[in-house]
């Protein structure tokens, strides 16, 4: 293949070249350039090698699908995840691309509707033969690509902390799975706030249900306090009065809230209002990143606290020059959030698991991934668990009044368990 | 039989033409892909070729279609869900045999509403069904009590809510917002396969020409004519001694039966059903199609379908940071240059060529048929836009 293509680029050119040289030239013009192609597919091996599944690969290019909401309900949260991939694309391409080629981006857009996203993640691996798709971000969404996935044999980077239960062949999940965002952060606060009464209230769907209920029984079976409340609200639900009352009532230790979306930014500014501010109420979410904070306000959030596995303000060099990249390229008031800086993972696992595996071919790269590891990443060492869910850290981070959080803690490195015993 | 369904050439050139452009060319030019895609807007079809019967010829617009469409495909998606959840492949689950969204929702036995979709025939008739009888019981209690017009279209909306919050609200029995995923087969054959793409492409068509044939049956016969009577002197159609509560109640069960049958055939096809088809958006969506296809045109219904995704399909494969603000501009174009839709388009187009060519006595007929269609028209948007109830000044 690329021996051909060679000759062909060679052929079109000497009859340029004989108009001003002789033909002695030519020929060394011709063996040069020859050589010159050979001396660097040495260096690329060949098409054949690498592809042998029929993907979108040729001997200077591949081409991976972006699959994010870029318009509808959920762009808002989804436009970060679609930066950061562009970006890490981009510094993968300055520094020579995925085996010697290019990545070229096809993106997708999903537009918030689960549908949609089958149809365009068909059309990726079918119509456009990707090597690996960055994309998705609710669990709703997810779940419709899966199959396509699984039947079409495709690679899809998901980069959102999400409720687990699952698994695939077919995926690698960046985002931690509940119990990673969980268990370790229940921990710390029942520790520093010497907590044993809890609120748990969440939106309505499967990640916060699932998250609430591993919840519930690490804390009455591990911690041994009590739950004193657990309620769900629609999906956009704005009017949280009686809640807040009830909270008022029962004055619990934690108020531990997984509230997405609209939603967010009534709860907290709600709170506010009726004067539930962190002196009187300890507040821990597993839901607010600094994404939505630029939504609520964080004057509205100061002193309440967040678990995941990155925030913006982490002091370590990875973090100072992605934080730089990400600001050069988007501009100053951009923020960075946990999902982002998981989005931006997925790519450099991707190129990582490709070089490992020697081959673009998907079951080459799924087998490969187990064991990778990326000490540049911005959250610190990660490493592919035989799983496909990332080892990672947890973190505290208490909110302050411009948007940032203060880390106050680290954990240390936490297995991916997507399947969690005991917690069924 | 022939005479009733197609009124003039003009209509049988443009079924014919329809069923040759969708059954042989389409196949034949388009990857399976695409066709599958368009089979998927094709169910959508279902949808707007019922409205063009509810909204187009008895005047009720409803803005709640998704409901059928959901239910129709519920009820596939029930069946297909517990076909792909035998214990052999749910085997790491707490509870084998259960959907797998039963068994997150620490569920551990399958709830009695959804055991009898363990049988097929019982499946295919609750297709059928239950968006009928949901639809004539809602209809026939509103339009007894004389509720019409905007009211009617409030209430369907908020029936869409209401069903779409319900299944978010309980998951353990419905999936909640993820829907019900992951269907695999059908009584043992993969309707993943290309094989089963192509025939289920098929299946849908004849489907569709099936209710485009009855919606056409209905509207010429005298039953069709009572419906354009309600839609324009309700109060008269009363006086002449009809049961108009039972007339809109039916034609709204039709609507919603043509709907549910386009729910199944989406799940078939698209392996997959969730609330988000079911809810406010999606259902004024339905009606969008239909309002480009043409309100009073069964065939221009379902062209409006394939267009208007078509158009989605296309614009967001091309630009999908831009693609809604094209798809948004194509839509007021189309409300302001071509009120009666792509259908009332052509028509103008063919009187046109006729004239053109030549044809003196051809012409002036057509000419006659747009011209009788115009006042129609005319009529209906300066006396009964369909939101408002023409009931003040019928006493003259």
């Amino acid at each position: 293949m690329n021996y051909r293509n060679s000759l062909y680029t060679n052929q079109t050119d000497t009859p340029l070249r004989r108009r001003h040289s002789s033909k002695w030239r030519a020929a060394i013009a011709l063996l040069a350039a020859t050589g010159l192609t050979l001396a660097s597919s040495h260096a690329n091996p060949p098409t054949s090698e690498v592809n042998t599944t029929g993907l979108a690969v040729t001997d200077t290019e591949v081409t991976v699908g972006q699959l994010h909401s870029a318009t509808g309900t959920m762009a808002i949260s989804e436009t970060g995840s679609i930066q950061a991939e562009q970006l890490a694309i981009e510094q993968i391409n300055a520094a020579g691309g995925v085996l010697g080629r290019q990545i070229k981006v096809i993106q997708e857009d999903g537009a918030s509707d689960w549908p949609t996203f089958a149809e365009k993640a068909k059309k990726l691996l079918v119509n456009d033969k990707v090597a690996a798709v960055m994309g998705c971000w609710t669990s709703a969404s997810r779940k419709a690509v899966l199959p396509v996935f699984e039947k079409e044999n495709g690679m899809l980077y998901y980069p959102t902390f999400y409720e687990g239960l699952e698994q695939s062949k077919n995926v690698i999940y960046t985002g931690q799975e509940a119990t990673q965002q969980i268990i370790a952060g229940l921990d710390w606060i029942a520790k520093e706030k010497d907590a044993k009464t809890f609120y748990l209230i969440g939106s309505d769907y499967i990640w916060p249900r699932t998250s609430n209920k591993i919840a519930r029984k690490h804390i009455e079976n591990v911690l041994g306090g009590k739950v004193v409340g657990e309620e769900y609200y629609a999906l956009g639900h704005t009017q949280f009065g009686s809640l807040i009352n009830k909270i008022k009532l029962k004055k619990p230790d934690v108020v531990y809230a997984i509230v997405v979306g609209g939603s967010n930014v009534s709860f907290y500014k709600q709170l506010k209002a009726a004067g539930v501010t962190a002196e009187k109420q300890t507040v821990l979410t597993i839901s607010v990143t600094e994404d939505e904070v630029l939504g609520i306000g964080g004057e509205n959030l100061v002193g309440f606290y967040s678990a995941m596995k990155y925030f913006q303000s982490l002091e370590n060099p990875n973090n100072e020059a992605f934080v730089k990249a990400f600001k050069e390229k988007y501009g100053e008031d951009s923020v960075i959030g946990d999902v982002t800086q998981a989005a931006y993972l997925g790519p450099w696992l991707w190129k990582m698991a490709v070089e490992k595996a020697g081959s673009f071919d998907v079951d080459k790269v799924a087998e490969a991934s187990p064991g990778i590891e990326f000490d540049q990443a911005p959250e610190g060492y990660v490493k592919i668990h035989p799983n496909h869910h990332l080892w990672s850290k947890l973190r505290i981070g208490q909110w302050q009044e411009d948007g940032q959080a203060k880390v106050l803690y680290e954990s240390e490195l936490i297995e991916p368990d997507p399947f969690p015993e005991g917690y069924q | 039989m022939f005479k009733t369904l197609f009124k003039n050439r003009g209509e049988w050139i443009a079924f014919l033409a329809t069923i040759i452009l969708l059954a042989v060319i389409l196949p034949l030019v388009m990857p399976i892909f695409r066709l599958n895609l368009i089979g998927k807007y094709l169910t959508y079809g279902f949808v707007a070729v019922g409205l063009v019967l509810l909204w187009g010829r008895c005047g009720v617009l409803s803005l709640g279609q998704g409901v059928f469409f959901g239910l129709g495909g519920y009820c596939m998606a029930m069946f297909l869900k517990l076909e792909a959840s035998d214990p052999e492949s749910t085997a790491i689950q707490s509870t084998p045999g259960i959907p797998d969204f039963m068994d997150w929702n620490q569920l551990t036995e399958l709830p009695a509403f959804w055991v009898p979709f363990k049988s097929f025939p019982f499946t295919v008739l609750a297709v059928i069904a239950v968006p009928t009888l949901v639809a004539f019981v809602i209809g026939w209690a509103l339009f007894q009590r004389r509720v019409g017009g905007v009211y009617f279209a409030i209430i369907t909306q908020a029936i869409a809510l209401i069903l779409s919050l319900g299944i978010d609200g309980n998951q353990g029995w419905t999936g909640g917002r993820n829907g019900i995923t992951d269907l695999r087969t059908l009584l043992g054959w993969d309707i993943r396969s290309e094989s089963a793409q192509y025939i289920l492409y098929f299946v849908n068509l004849i489907l569709l020409f099936g209710c485009v044939l009855v919606s056409k049956y209905v509207t010429n016969t005298r039953i069709g004519r009572v419906l354009v009577a309600i839609r324009d002197r309700e109060d008269r159609v009363r006086f002449s001694g009809y049961n108009v509560a039972v007339m809109r109640a039916v034609t709204f069960a039709i609507a919603a039966m043509f709907a549910g049958i386009g729910g199944a055939m989406f799940v078939l096809q698209v392996g997959f059903m969730s609330p988000s088809l079911i809810g406010i958006v999606p259902s004024i969506e339905m009606v969008i199609f239909c309002a480009v296809g043409g309100r009073l045109s069964v065939i221009g219904a379902v062209f409006g379908a394939i267009i208007v995704n078509l158009g989605k399909t296309t614009f967001s494969e091309a630009s999908p940071e831009l693609w809604l603000y094209l798809m948004g501009g194509t839509f007021i174009a189309v409300v302001m240059f071509f009120p009666k839709g792509l259908a009332g388009l052509m028509e103008k187009l063919f009187s046109l060529k006729a004239v053109k060519a030549g044809f003196a006595s051809l012409g002036s007929k057509m000419k006659g048929l747009v011209s009788k269609s115009d006042a129609k028209a005319e009529e209906e948007t300066s006396s009964t836009t369909p939101l408002e109830t023409p009931t003040t000044n019928s006493g003259k």
